[in-house]
């Protein structure tokens, strides 16, 4: 159970005896919270004791008496502020001094209680202000997840970015030094190299503009009825050229008529970025399956290969973005690492699901459903 | 004259850096060999002692390089190991302060950014080699 320290300053012991026995052992708790607040009273009779106390112990809320014997309840509060600590202060206060309060508010205090206040006043602001206490840290929390996240994301773009720089810069260094001898043909393995970096990054950056799309919900989608077997012939005849050259077939099993709503475009990034990636993990005259069809409330979606396959802890790992998975089997494949966290992303907003099934060196099934009903309310 | 080489070991990710690092040694009259993933380096190490490693920190796992650094002074402790890094650019991650040269676990002798100018690395490798070529 979380704790929320309260420190009592108050120069009368009644007082402080008082608010103990209220509050001692009192929860606040909230539906929307994950755990109940319970209170741990600290007090203290001077503002200078509360300083102090402050200091060591940190509390989260100080209920201040303004009338103190020494520095005055308004200097603390003035202290706390000036030291920017993360307390919310509630002044204590006699109806005769009501206009104090109004002006301790305007300087940070956070509310403040007539005195004498009865014990369930009392309960009521400490609950109200726990509840203020939990959303304003929740939010705190949240935002630094998010920039941490973001930071790490444009960490790993830009060093994404640049390895294919780097390498075309090297190769240019390299003729330019006439390292590999003084004919054009000394370098033909060099710019192929090159190109393959340069069509590996224009990859990369369609793939960012793809995802930061669908991420701020900037592309309308055109639901439409849609012939699924042409889009998915579409992209296999996309991927043709590459399964020619490493001898892998590619099967489709999908009924003529089969018709889904959806985005045309999104149905296309999807079937390209599966078969294309089963191509290329594949062995050398693999097989590729493609099969669409319909249960009763889903559409299925199954594109499964004769590959390289994945271990579990790789499958785990598999749709966070730039998570390219690096083995002996993979170094020479080339790959965006965005691919399968794009196709992950247009399938959620379908509120569809994806998963892989995996076994290293046997092969690999994506399974993609996309519920049917539930298109009425994407298009509304 | 060939029995005077001295062999410079390499590991990178990146295959189109390993094979311009490994020309430019070459060229420069040493002799080179290379590995593709801390897997292969490790198993690389084993088996041969080179004069010189050069290492890509981030491969298989982000620390790929300290922890081929660590296998490589372990098994020889002369051996000089330069750790190479995009990192230090990417991030202001500055690991000679940040982790003191003299840190107990981290045993290279050298960070370098990727990117360095060839004539710069040459003369960072004769000077570990202490090879004086005037």
């Amino acid at each position: 159970m979380a704790k929320l320290k309260i420190l009592v300053v108050d120069d009368e012991p009644f007082i402080r005896s008082g608010i103990h026995r209220i509050l001692d052992n009192f929860k606040v708790d909230y539906p929307f919270m994950t755990e109940p607040y319970e209170c741990e009273i600290l007090d203290a009779p001077t503002g200078e004791d509360a300083i102090e106390i402050i200091i060591k112990d940190r509390p989260d809320i100080v209920l201040l008496d303004n009338k103190l014997p020494g520095i005055q309840g308004v200097e603390v509060l003035s202290y706390v502020k000036k030291k920017k600590f993360d307390i919310v202060v509630i002044m204590i206060t006699s109806y005769a001094s009501l206009d104090l309060a109004v002006r301790a508010t305007n300087d940070g205090a956070h509310d403040f209680v007539p005195k004498p206040f009865t014990p369930q006043e009392l309960r009521s602001v400490i609950e109200s202000t726990a509840k203020h206490i939990y959303l304003k840290r929740m939010t705190q929390q949240m935002n630094l997840a998010g920039k941490q996240i973001r930071f790490q994301f444009l960490s790993v773009l830009s060093h994404e970015l640049k390895a294919p720089l780097n390498a075309i810069e090297g190769y240019l260094q390299m003729m330019k030094e006439k390292q590999l001898g003084d004919k054009i043909e000394d370098y033909m393995q060099v710019l192929d190299r090159s190109l393959t970096r340069i069509n590996g990054m224009r990859t990369l950056i369609l793939d960012l503009l793809d995802m930061t799309r669908i991420e701020t919900g900037e592309k309308e989608k055109k639901i439409e009825k849609l012939n699924l077997c042409t889009i998915a012939q579409t992209s296999i005849d996309t991927c043709k050229p590459m399964a020619i050259q490493r001898d892998v077939k590619i099967r489709l099993d999908c009924p003529k008529d089969l018709e889904f709503e959806a985005d045309a475009y999104d149905m296309e990034i999807i079937f390209n970025n599966l078969i294309s990636n089963a191509v290329k993990y594949n062995k050398k005259s693999g097989e590729v399956t493609v099969r669409i069809y319909k249960d009763e409330d889903n559409l299925v979606i199954e594109v499964s290969d004769t590959g390289i396959g994945m271990t579990a802890e790789e499958t785990s790992r598999l749709f966070q973005e730039f998570v390219r998975i690096k083995n002996e089997k993979t170094r020479n494949i080339t790959g965006s690492g965005l691919g399968l966290s794009i196709v992950k992303k247009i399938v959620e907003t379908y509120n569809g699901n994806i998963s892989v099934q995996s076994t290293p060196d046997v092969g690999s099934i994506f399974i993609i459903t996309l519920p049917v009903q539930s298109l009425a309310q994407i298009i509304q | 004259m060939e029995h005077h080489k001295k062999t410079i070991f390499i590991a990178d990710d990146d295959p189109d850096y390993l094979f311009q690092l490994q020309v430019l040694l070459q060229k420069n009259g040493f002799q080179v060999i290379t590995a593709d993933s801390q897997r292969e380096a490790q198993k690389i190490i084993e088996r041969i002692k080179p004069d010189l490693a050069i290492v890509d920190l981030m491969m298989e796992n982000e620390d790929s390089g300290f922890i081929l650094s660590y296998q490589i002074k372990r098994l020889y402790p002369n051996v000089p190991v330069i750790i190479f890094t995009a990192v230090k650019a990417e991030t202001g991650i500055n690991f000679e302060n940040e982790l003191g040269m003299n840190s107990q676990w981290v045993k290279a002798d050298l960070f370098l950014p990727k990117g360095l100018r060839s004539d710069q690395l040459i003369r960072e490798i004769n000077k570990l080699l202490k090879l004086n070529l005037g």
